[in-house]
């Protein structure tokens, strides 16, 4: 391990955890140009952040340690998630120790420990929101990993970074597979983030909500940090999303000169991704409940054809 | 990976066919349901021409044109003027259990793609490697035939599968001689009057277009 290599790192690290609230902020600032209205800005997120930090915490009498623990451990696994995926240069020395079945094993993790809080409480909502979370990701995570396979197929290793040098390096070629792999992962990234057909982040409306259910009770900075894991998370996914369909631009190794470049495609691409998510988000309307099944069984089956039409068109 | 430029986009192509012939399979309304019949006729053309442009197949560039033509445009029109007429344009179907639907149509396209293999080894077309989905998009089109009880997307997914049929044809042997194109192409019109002649005697029958009635002409 070099030095630039983990200054690399440290950089990414530090970047995500910037970058993720600006992209929060600018998703909604999109999603409120669309509908028309002016928006709070793009930078709304860490004001809400800052106010959130600054408050004193509130907790039920018969919170558990488990409880006060959540936010801690679902920030890091967000934050880990986020570091992991290269999207500025391929020289990560954190990024082999975590292959792409790892990566979902990270939110598989966090996405137990938010439910196992959600219950532990005690309230209705909480229980309610964690049951729905689990019906929503235990039907996700086989349609992620589906993607995910098709990308290993195609580059023949489950390690993120090859997949991303391998991609990054052929010359254009049009994959069928890749197409049906990005729509689900699409479908996927909406379902898993908490975006409208499936859940919508801005609801309180308790017969729809699913994941401020479970987060209904924190305040201050254990809220402040269930929210910044959400935009790592949203974060997380966009990148892993660029880097499975859009790799081109990323600095490979410890290329230094190419990294400004690499700087400036990865903001444009979030940008374009941001704005894009916002679209999907104005166009289309929350599904029912009952829907979500129908919906990432869809997923699955584009993912699954992926993989199909890999074997048979492209080997 | 040596798939020239051209086969890539036909291999789009095939792709994106297989995902309409799902996207068929799982779509309610009708309206909907022609216009992704619509849309498959022009993918159908566009690939043809492809694979007429890359192999140099003169007579394929006929058979593109008419698929346009006929498939693109004119059944799409005649489709969408039948559901005007009988006031069907907003049906909604009642599908019961799509996921299931999804996955027995996922076993016929594994099932298709196998039996499709030994086929396109011995091809030598540049699109071998497509006719597995012109299979699963035959296959499929029968699922959705079996799966609806209203009379039209019945038709629509009778008229998929003759697209699909044609998919086969193009990509296992650069189409078919042009005596039977022209004659299945006028087939299917020719079937589509007739077809939508009898719509409305269904209808002024049963006084609906759910196929279901007609189960009580059986004599026990």
């Amino acid at each position: 391990m070099t030095y630039s290599a983990l200054f690399l790192q440290l950089m990414q690290n530090v970047l995500v955890l910037l970058a993720a609230p600006l992209l929060l902020g600018w998703i909604n600032q999109c999603r409120a140009w669309l509908q028309n209205r002016s928006g709070a800005g793009v930078l709304q997120p860490y004001r809400n952040l800052v106010k959130l930090f600054h408050k004193d915490a509130v907790l039920a009498h018969n919170a558990s340690t488990l409880f006060r623990a959540m936010p801690y451990i679902l920030f890091t696994c967000m934050w880990l998630a986020a570091a992991l995926v290269p999207v500025l240069a391929t020289d990560l020395p954190l990024s082999p120790a975590v292959d792409v079945i790892a990566l979902v094993g990270i939110f598989a993790l966090a996405r137990v420990f938010i439910s196992l809080a959600a219950m532990d409480i005690g309230t209705a909502f909480g229980s309610l929101g964690a049951r729905r979370e689990m019906l929503v990701g235990f039907l996700a995570e086989p349609a992620l990993l589906m993607v995910l396979f098709t990308a290993s197929t195609i580059s023949q290793s489950t390690s993120l970074i090859t997949i991303v040098e391998t991609l990054a390096h052929k010359h254009f070629v049009l994959y069928p597979s890749m197409t049906f792999a990005a729509v689900a992962f699409v479908m996927v990234m909406l379902a898993e983030n908490a975006r409208i057909p499936v859940d919508n982040p801005a609801t309180h409306l308790e017969l729809t909500m699913i994941h401020e259910a479970m987060v209904l009770e924190y305040s201050a900075r254990h809220l402040a940090l269930v929210e910044w894991a959400s935009a790592l998370k949203l974060l997380a996914y966009m990148t892993i999303g660029i880097a499975l369909f859009v790799p081109w631009g990323i600095a490979e190794g410890g290329n230094w000169s190419a990294l400004p470049l690499a700087v400036v495609l990865l903001l444009l691409k979030l940008a374009l991704g941001g704005a894009g998510l916002a679209f999907i988000e104005a166009v289309s309307a929350k599904m029912r409940i009952f829907r979500v099944p129908e919906f990432m069984g869809t997923a699955f089956l584009l993912a699954v054809l992926g993989l199909l039409t890999h074997f048979l068109l492209e080997s | 990976m040596g798939i020239p430029f051209s086969g890539q986009l036909i291999n789009m192509c095939a792709a994106l066919l297989l995902l309409i012939a799902f996207a068929m399979l799982s779509q309610r309304r009708i309206l909907s349901l022609i216009n992704l019949f619509a849309l498959q006729g022009l993918i159908l053309a566009f690939s043809t021409a492809v694979v007429a442009y890359t192999s140099n197949q003169h007579h394929l560039y006929t058979s593109a044109a008419l698929t346009l033509l006929l498939k693109a445009m004119i059944l799409p029109w005649i489709l969408h003027r039948l559901i005007r007429k009988l006031d069907i344009k907003w049906d909604v179907e009642t599908l019961f259990n799509i996921p299931t639907i999804m996955l027995v149509g996922l076993v016929l396209v594994v099932f298709a793609f196998n039996l499709a293999a030994p086929i396109s080894q011995m091809a030598g077309t540049i699109t071998k490697s497509t006719l597995g989905i012109a299979m699963a998009s035959v296959l499929l089109s029968f699922l959705m035939m079996i799966t609806r009880s209203k009379a039209v997307p019945q038709v629509v997914g009778f008229l998929a599968m003759e697209n699909g049929l044609f998919f086969a044809a193009t990509s296992a042997t650069y189409g078919m001689p042009m005596v039977v194109e022209l004659g299945i192409a006028l087939d299917v019109l020719v079937g589509m009057f007739i077809l939508g002649i009898f719509f409305f005697q269904i209808r002024v029958a049963f006084d609906s277009l759910d196929l279901h009635h007609m189960e009580k002409l059986k004599e026990n």
